[in-house]
């Protein structure tokens, strides 16, 4: 039988090395994987794990693929580190986009940026707005947030899919379900390098993080709200005797983490599509739960967990396209990756031995 | 510490650089084509006819084309990626296999003027984007010939997807059908809002059933309603593939999306060096919107019926392959008896995309 003990003491190389035996040990059981299938094991190597960096547009691709990822992520440390279950991101994220994507088509013809700017205002409240719904009612009834916040993402996919096919659709799309398309004021332009021209995807929208980040990390870290919600988080009746305002938390971190993946969505939408579609979300939400996680609740962490998760998926794209690998193939390489990456996590917080059953 | 951990950097990136030099070499002579799907294909509905498609250009061209398929694009900004890296990768014609897919062809294509893409059921296009789409109502017409011989209850279960022109067509086509051999069966639509969920099928087909249907019909893309209809003793139609391993009992047959003489052909125009976007900017659907005279739209063997049935199903067919029967062709009323369309008209393809009423046969409204 397995026995696992807290460590008391942690080194602090690991936090750097455990990640890195992670992935070389998923190199290794993904080389046995295409040897066993007849895939062509350097090649195959080389298209998942380093063909996403083999040209600076495809890096720059990773940057797109991550940026919602990233985003959402960076909101959900509120809710995690408070120990709030916030699982309704993606309903978040899709509200927040049709509040913002809504505001901007009642102004079709704007082409000024101030536009923009009061869409991430209107996608942030619509996030939040849709999250303070778990929040109220576990405040106020005491319901369970995960239920709640989950169910609402179905309540959200329905309701943008309703408002695209009807109120909000283009009368020249021949009964197709897409809006008109946004106003130019309402765009977030690709980032135009001089002397080498577009980079992909690429777009400024991707500048955001380089905020949000730090700005998050402050407020969790160095300010006494922040402070609040790790001790809320770790150490209720702590919480509690200090005085702290349970609600306030509660509603508090729902916001915070609602409005920002609004807010990835009216980026998302306003740098990729440019109108709003019956999808406009395919799984960010859910997905940047394990970012949130695999950054360890760190919003520098979460940069780096995005990255990791939007090269994965570039890879499987490229090993589809090259050597015809079928995408559930390269599924399993996530799957292993996560799994090394928190059995990493878990020897570095506990001491594992083995005892013996008489 | 540090130090063995520069140390093992080191010794991974010297690993790592053969493969950075590895570079794919550009084959001559072959044609490089790319595919963009959906979902993976499975072994039924809509991704599965594109990759049925899909080996009818392999056989064809053999080792004279080099194929790359990605499956499982999400409709955004994804496949925007994925479609300009099928570019970048040397990509001469590449074929984008759903209506989502419209936009982001439409942005790759701009950025490269020299590759040809082929978008399947969309509305815009450009210079080097065609758009491929086919005449799926001509095959729902059968079905309602069909139907309207076979069912006792004189109702008749439909299944629909979103009430897109699209469907509605498709409806109105089913009732036409019917309405040519049956003057009393009447047909009722459940909405699924879905394009592929079995369970919302299976209870759909349900329904309909319980309503007192004995022959359904569907404009979805999962097996579900032909195995409810296998368990409860009704029969039905198959959609985009054959789908009678899934109902050996149910399913009368199936109209088959045939994507391969489309993908050949315009595969074989880009090797000559004669591609182009089609019929023409006027021919509203356009590009290319093929049926059964093109051999686009098939139909599987007629199944589970009587043969005089299968032979007025059969004489059916024939006629929209002919051109003889025209399915849209007036007297037309709607079903609250409004006058569509005078007699010895027929109504042309954008009178089609632009149907929001149900024809005689078919109850309730269309949804707002």
């Amino acid at each position: 039988m397995l026995i696992f003990t807290p460590r008391t003491i942690q080194s602090n190389h690991w936090v750097l090395i455990g990640p890195l035996i992670s992935i070389i040990l998923t190199i290794m059981i993904g080389a046995l994987i295409f040897k066993m299938l007849n895939y062509p094991v350097t090649e195959s190597l080389y298209q998942v794990f380093i063909s996403p960096f083999s040209r600076v547009d495809r890096i720059a691709d990773i940057l797109v693929k991550a940026c919602p990822l990233i985003i959402i992520g960076i909101g959900l440390i509120f809710c995690f580190r408070a120990n709030i279950w916030n699982i309704g991101a993606e309903g978040q994220f899709i509200i927040g986009t049709l509040c913002a994507g809504s505001f901007a088509l009642l102004f079709p013809e704007n082409n000024n940026h101030i536009l923009l700017l009061s869409m991430f205002l209107v996608g942030f409240l619509g996030g939040a707005l849709w999250a303070s719904i778990p929040a109220i009612l576990k405040i106020k009834l005491n319901v369970n947030e995960i239920l709640v916040s989950l169910m609402l993402v179905y309540v959200a996919m329905l309701f943008i899919d309703f408002i695209v096919r009807g109120p909000l659709r283009d009368p020249m799309s021949f009964g197709f379900p897409l809006s008109k398309p946004y106003p130019d004021g309402a765009i977030i332009s690709k980032i135009n390098f001089p002397g080498i021209g577009y980079l992909g995807q690429l777009h400024y929208g991707i500048i955001s993080i380089l905020f949000l980040a730090p700005f998050s990390w402050f407020l969790i870290n160095r300010t006494l709200p922040g402070f609040q919600i790790k001790v809320f988080g770790s150490a209720p009746k702590a919480s509690s005797f200090a005085g702290f305002n349970k609600n306030k938390i509660t509603l508090g971190v729902l916001i915070m983490s609602g409005g920002m993946a609004g807010l990835a969505g009216v980026i998302e939408v306003s740098a990729n599509m440019g109108q709003l579609q019956p999808e406009v979300s395919f799984g960010y939400g859910f997905t940047a739960i394990i970012v949130a996680f695999l950054g360890r609740l760190n919003p520098y962490g979460v940069i780096i967990a995005g990255l990791v998760i939007a090269t994965a998926k570039l890879g499987a794209d490229n090993a589809q396209m090259i050597l015809g690998i079928p995408k559930v193939v390269t599924g399993i390489f996530e799957g292993i990756l996560l799994f090394f990456l928190l059995a990493g996590e878990t020897i570095q917080n506990y001491k594992v031995s083995l005892k013996r059953n008489s | 510490m540090y130090k063995r951990f520069m140390k093992l950097i080191t010794f991974l990136s010297i690993l790592i650089t053969p493969f950075l030099l590895v570079n794919t070499k550009a084959l001559a002579k072959t044609t490089k084509v790319g595919f963009v799907y959906l979902t993976t294909p499975g072994d039924h509905g809509w991704t599965y006819a594109h990759e049925i498609g899909k080996q009818m250009v392999e056989k064809e061209f053999g080792n004279k084309v080099k194929i790359s398929v990605v499956e499982n694009v999400p409709e955004g900004p994804d496949a925007t990626r994925v479609i300009r890296e099928l570019a970048k990768q040397g990509n001469e014609i590449i074929f984008t296999t759903s209506f989502g897919y419209m936009e982001p062809t439409l942005k790759v294509a701009k950025e490269f003027p020299n590759v040809k893409f082929e978008h399947i059921t969309g509305y815009k296009r450009s210079k080097n984007v065609a758009t491929g789409n086919i005449r799926f109502y001509e095959g729902r017409y059968v079905q309602g010939v069909v139907a309207g011989l076979m069912t006792k209850t004189n109702k008749i279960g439909y299944i629909g997807a979103y009430p897109i022109s699209e469907v509605i067509m498709g409806i109105n086509a089913f009732a036409q059908g019917m309405r040519s051999v049956n003057k009393k069966a009447t047909i009722s639509v459940i909405w699924a809002n879905t394009w592929y969920d079995p369970v919302k099928e299976a209870d759909a087909a349900k329904v309909h059933i319980a309503e007192g249907a004995d022959i359904l019909a569907q404009h979805t893309d999962s097996p579900a309603m032909l195995q409810i209809a296998e368990k409860k003793g009704a029969l039905g139609f198959g959609q985009s593939t054959d789908m009678g391993a899934f109902a050996p009992k149910a399913q009368l047959f199936a109209s088959i999306n045939n994507w391969g003489p489309y993908y050949v052909e315009k595969i074989k125009q880009l090797r000559n060096g004669k591609w182009n976007t089609g019929d023409g900017p006027n021919h509203w659907p356009g590009n290319t919107w093929g049926g059964m005279s093109t051999d686009m739209l098939l139909l599987s063997e007629f199944k589970n019926m009587p043969s005089d049935v299968a032979a007025k199903a059969k004489k059916a067919h024939d006629g929209i392959k002919s051109g003889k029967i025209k399915i849209f062709a007036g007297p037309l009323k709607d079903n609250s008896g409004k006058e569509i369309l005078a007699s010895g008209k027929e109504l042309d393809d954008g009178a089609l995309w632009g149907m929001n009423y149900y024809l005689d046969g078919v109850t309730g409204k269309v949804p707002k």
